[in-house]
This record gives structure tokens, C-alpha cells and sequence, in this order.
């Protein structure tokens, strides 16, 4: 086990260092230039600007810029500063994640609450009314892009009923998170039903499920412990890599909802060409999305005994 | 199809799933798997559903002129809804009502189609071309190939699609159609080859494939005529699956206001419009949502019939 950590730590490292290349590549190659950008349209004269792009180290070799930005965040934990605000790029993240890490968390909840209920309820019943209804139910779910949901429940439950506010306050309370965050987690709220469906269906023929009946088990413990054991391993996948997807998924909720989060930080960011930000909340859910997957792989051997890691 | 064993205890229903019936003269043929799939695939109430679907919004995207003779672009602000409320509404003149700029809503969603459709099949291809060739290659010959070209997957796989996507076009001062479909293929071939590979692993070791090494077989022949075809299975569901999510992508990055703008015409470029109408007029929001939900969810639904064509064990 600890060897196999090992070697998924070491596999990270290069994955690390190119997604982050791959990020600061893309967002160097955007057009314009943040620091003409700060004085508008009326512009400023060149010995400022390249004075200005000396300071922040635009006027380097696009090597060079990613490897002192690489170093800064490594040794020294520095994420730069934004070039507009003069803030640090730690603090401006520091300020935006809390509150996206909570939708996230909220949005993870309820997916894994009513996405396993959904499945194993389809699971338990494949082929029966129930099945059929929750299969619909969810491809209609999956079909609709988030800002259609958003817009729906904004309109239904927010202007037609009057039950929750539009847009989401400051304190972002736990309470104003619950529609966004339903928003949020409902695509993969369809996708853990339907894969925990299928592999409970599957799972009900098992030889180990037969002998737990044959052994006289109670229901309960048949379903809740041998067949769910055994059938949560693609579940489990998804809900890893989907920690990461809904971090960066948020950008179209917290846009909805008028969330103050990394989405719309991100959004903010990208127009406004602030690309040393970008580069950094992507980093951050990189290292957020490679720690969950890799949690997954260890939670396998948890899961399924069988599965032994050398 | 006999593929049920009785678990009576753990549940007294029946888990069997409805089993169509198997016509003795059909089953006795031989059939490949594609042959058996398309048996399957006809008399899938899902596969023909999605199938007339598809049909229809292509030849909407193919001659949007047919279904409407209003002009998409002309604005008339006499139309405006609310100048005349009474033509927002379902039975108007024009029957879905006009939009902000007194467009009407029934001609954009008809020539909006072509976009999204354009869109979706453009990054569909590109990405199971790429991401299919480079999942063979990754497979098939494994170590230290597979090692290095499965890290570079897990670089692009990392990068969160929307945020990549959103950066991607953020490069490019026009966007167009094929500015979108750049950005959306850039990240998403990743999907494919992970699909792919995982297939050609499978199929390799299979007797045939050692067969046809053994008689000396090139490696082009042994992936083109041996390992393609019966690993292409699991790619064409999880593209046509896909192509769905591509056109609800393309919508997104348009409502974004970093997909397409206008002047070109999409449903994504519509519903941003809407969205900042939406206390006054929700039905301009509403509209083009619906149709946009349809169209994935008859990929969607195609996608599912062929998977449980190819894959019955999945029923």
C-alpha cells in the first residue's frame, strides 16, 4: 500500500507540472495585454508600459515567467499578484474558495443522498414502474444544460413562488446555498443514480448475493452490506473526479446565482485578462482534483478486498 | 435472451427486464455483432424516437427556409413585447411571440439549429479522430508509449473542460463556429482516448488478434482490420452520448458571452439575450432552452439505445 502511494505521488508530479505549463501556455497566448489594459483607451507611453511589464515580468521569456511563477508557488507559496488590484493572488483565492467549497460540499451532499437513493431504489426495482420513472427522470436531468435548470428553478421558485431568493446575499448562508447548490449537483446527481443502478442491477445475480440469501441474511443487511459493498466501486469513481468538476463547474451557477465564488472569480478573470488568477485557481483545483482521484484508487481496496495494491 | 437468475429472497419482484421476443427463423442466422445490435436497435422505442428526432433537426439545420419564411435578423420594433404584449404570447401572428428586438422567436430557433447541430458534429469528429487514434496507439503498444501519452492525457483530462474551454476562446478576438469548435475539441478528445484505450487493451489479447500475429499480420492490418472494429464499440456510444453534451456545451460558452455572438444565430446566443429579460418575458429564455434540451436529450437517448444494442448484459 505504501509503495503504491508512493508511486501515485511520484505519477502526480509530472501531471502537476504540465497541467499548470499546459494552463499558463494557454492563458500567455491570450491577445491583449493586461498592463495597456489598465489605462483604457486612452493609453500611456511606452516607457511606462514596458516599464510596468518589467515589473511583473511580462517582458521574459514565456519559460522563464513559468518557472519563477512555479518556483513562487512551491517555495514560497506565492500565486503573484493581480496586476489591476495590486492584490495578492493567494488572498483574492483565499477570499473566493471558502464559499465555493461550501456550495461544492452541498452540492456533493445531496448528490450522493438522493443519487444513491434514486439508484438503488431503480436498482433494487430495474424493469418495474419505479425503475422507469427515475430512468426518465434522470435522462431529462442530464439533458438539460445547468443554466436552463438554473433559470427554471430561479423562475418557479424565486419569482413564481416567492420561496427563495434570487440571488444569493454576502453572508452566503447555508440556507440561500441550497438551490444553487442543487443546481449544481444535479447533473451529477442523474449520472450516481443511473451508475449506481446499473451496477446494483447487475450486482442482484451475484453468486455472493445468492449465497447471502441461501445463508438466510435478513433483506437489510443482504442489500445494505454485500450488495451495496460491491457496487459502489463506479459510483465511487465518478464521485471522485466529480469533486474537481463541480469546482470548476460552479462558474455558471455562482454566475446565476450571484454567487461570490471561484466561478465567477475565474470569469471575472479570463475577460479581464488577469492571467496570472486563472492560472492559479486552476492549479489549486488540479491539486484539488489529483488528491480526490487519488483517494478513490485507496478507497477501492476499502471497498473490494479483493483489489490489493503492491 | 435468457439472462436472468431469480434472486427471489433478496426481491420477491422479478428483476427481469422487458425481453423482447426472438424471431426462430432471424436467430438461427448467424449475425455479427452489428448485425445483432441493429436487430436490437429497430425495435428500441428509444432508438427510433431520438432516431425521427435527429432526422428532423438535421433537416431543420440542413434548410432552416423550409420550416419558416420570417427573416431571423429582421428586428421590428413594433413587435416589441412590450409595445404589444398580446404578441408574446402562445397564438400570436408569429406563435412563439417576438423577442427584446422584435425578432421572432419561431425563425431564430429555426435558423439558431444549424450552429448548435454544426458545432456539436464538427467537435464530435475531431475529437473521436483524435482522441480515438491516439487511445489505439496508447493501448496497443503499451509501456513506455502508453506511459507517456496516458500523462499527457491526465494533463488535458486535469484542466477543468468549461474553465479550459472558456480560456481557449478568451484567445481569439472573433469567435466563430470554428473558433468554438477548437476550443471545445481542445480539451475533450481526452474522453475518447481514455475509452478507447481501455477497449484496445481488451481486444488485444483476444485469440484472433494473436491468430493473425501469427500469421504474420502488419501492425497497420492488425489495427485497421482487427482491433478497430471491435473496439470501436464502446467509442460510437460514448460520442454519440457526447455530441449531446457538446451542443449543451457550445450553448453554455455562448451564454457566457464567450461562445458565439451575434451576429451569428444560435440558441445559445438567445438564450444569453433572454436571460437579462427574464422578470419581463420568460417565454425568450424559454423557447430556445426547450429545443436545446430536446436535441441532448436525443443524443442522449441514442446514445443509450445503441449502448444497451451493443452491451446486453447491461439491461
Amino acid at each position: 500500500m505504501g509503495r503504491y502511494v508512493a508511486r501515485r505521488l511520484l505519477q502526480m508530479i509530472p501531471v502537476f507540472f504540465g497541467t499548470t505549463l499546459l494552463i499558463f501556455l494557454m492563458v500567455y497566448s491570450l491577445p491583449g495585454d493586461p498592463v495597456a489594459g489598465l489605462f483604457g483607451d486612452k493609453g500611456t507611453d511606452p516607457a511606462t508600459l514596458a516599464a510596468l511589464r518589467h515589473e511583473h515580468g511580462l517582458d521574459q521569456w514565456i519559460g522563464k515567467q513559468y518557472f519563477d511563477y512555479i518556483t513562487g508557488i512551491l517555495f514560497h507559496f506565492d500565486f503573484g499578484t493581480q496586476i489591476r488590484s495590486g492584490r495578492e493572488v493567494t488572498e483574492v483565492i483565499g477570499a473566493a474558495f471558502p464559499v465555493t467549497l461550501r456550495l461544492a460540499f452541498l452540492a456533493f451532499a445531496i448528490e450522493i443522498v438522493l443519487g444513491l437513493a434514486l439508484g438503488i431504489v431503480a436498482g433494487l426495482k430495474a424493469g418495474k414502474l419505479a425503475d422507469n420513472v427515475i430512468l426518465i427522470l434522470t435522462l431529462l436531468i442530464i439533458s438539460m444544460p445547468v443554466f436552463v435548470l438554473g433559470f427554471i428553478i430561479k423562475a418557479v421558485f424565486a419569482f413564481q413562488l416567492g420561496w427563495i431568493t434570487p440571488t444569493v446575499s454576502n453572508e452566503e448562508t447555508w440556507g440561500e446555498l441550497v438551490a444553487p447548490a442543487i443546481v449544481l449537483g444535479s447533473l451529477s446527481l442523474a449520472y450516481v443514480a443511473r451508475l449506481t443502478r446499473t451496477s446494483m442491477a447487475e450486482n442482484l445475480r451475484a453468486d455472493y448475493v445468492r449465497t447471502a440469501v441461501a445463508k438466510g441474511l435478513p433483506k437489510r443487511r443482504v442489500i445494505g452490506v454485500h450488495l451495496m459493498r460491491n457496487s459502489m466501486i463506479p459510483v465511487v469513481t465518478f464521485l471522485g473526479t466529480d469533486i474537481g468538476a463541480l469546482m470548476g463547474g460552479a462558474v455558471v451557477t455562482e454566475g446565476i446565482f450571484n454567487v461570490k465564488g471561484v466561478g465567477g472569480l475565474i470569469y471575472d478573470s479570463v475577460l479581464r485578462r488577469e492571467g496570472l488568477t486563472v492560472v492559479g485557481v486552476v492549479t489549486v483545483l488540479v491539486v484539488v482534483y489529483l488528491i480526490a482521484s487519488l483517494l478513490v484508487d485507496l478507497l477501492y481496496a476499502v471497498m473490494d478486498p479483493r483489489i490489493r495494491y503492491a | 435472451m435468457p439472462d436472468m437468475t431469480k434472486t427471489e429472497a433478496t426481491t420477491p419482484e422479478d428483476t427481469s427486464a422487458p425481453v423482447a421476443p426472438v424471431d426462430p427463423v432471424k436467430a438461427e442466422k448467424a449475425r455479427s455483432l452489428w448485425g445483432d445490435a441493429w436487430a436490437d436497435l429497430r425495435r428500441n422505442p428509444y432508438f427510433i424516437v431520438s432516431s425521427v428526432l435527429i432526422f428532423i433537426l438535421l433537416t431543420i439545420a440542413a434548410f432552416p427556409s423550409w420550416f419558416t419564411s420570417a427573416d431571423p435578423t429582421k428586428g421590428d420594433l413594433v413587435h416589441h413585447f412590450l409595445q404589444h404584449p398580446e404578441l408574446s404570447k402562445v397564438g400570436s401572428p408569429d406563435w412563439l411571440g417576438y423577442d427584446g428586438q422584435g425578432r421572432s422567436v419561431y425563425a431564430r430557433l429555426i435558423y439558431g439549429t444549424r450552429a448548435s447541430i454544426i458545432v456539436a458534429v464538427a467537435v464530435t469528429a475531431i475529437v473521436t479522430i483524435v482522441g480515438g487514434i491516439t487511445g489505439m496507439i496508447a493501448g496497443y503498444f503499451g509501456g513506455l508509449t502508453d506511459a507517456i501519452m496516458s500523462r499527457i492525457t491526465d494533463v488535458f483530462f486535469g484542466i477543468p473542460f468549461l474553465l479550459g474551454a472558456m480560456v481557449v476562446l478568451q484567445a481569439f478576438t472573433e469567435r466563430t463556429v470554428s473558433t468554438v469548435v477548437f476550443a471545445l475539441a481542445f480539451l475533450g478528445w481526452t474522453q475518447i482516448n481514455r475509452v478507447m484505450r481501455g477497449a484496445v487493451i481488451t481486444v488485444k489479447q483476444a485469440d484472433y488478434v494473436h491468430a493473425a500475429k501469427a500469421l504474420g499480420a502488419g501492425t497497420t492490418r492488425i489495427l485497421i482490420r482487427h482491433i478497430l472494429p471491435n473496439a470501436m464499440a464502446p467509442v460510437i456510444v460514448v460520442s454519440t452520448i457526447a455530441l449531446g453534451g457538446y451542443i449543451a456545451a457550445e450553448a453554455t460558452l455562448s451564454y457566457l458571452g464567450l461562445g458565439l455572438a451575434a451576429p451569428n444565430i444560435s440558441w445559445g446566443v438567445d438564450i444569453s439575450a433572454g436571460a437579462s429579460q427574464i422578470r419581463v418575458a420568460q417565454y425568450i429564455l424559454l423557447y430556445p432552452s426547450i429545443i436545446l434540451s430536446i436535441t441532448v436529450l436525443a443524443f442522449i437517448m441514442l446514445g443509450e439505445a445503441v449502448r444497451n444494442a451493443l452491451d446486453p448484459k447491461l439491461r
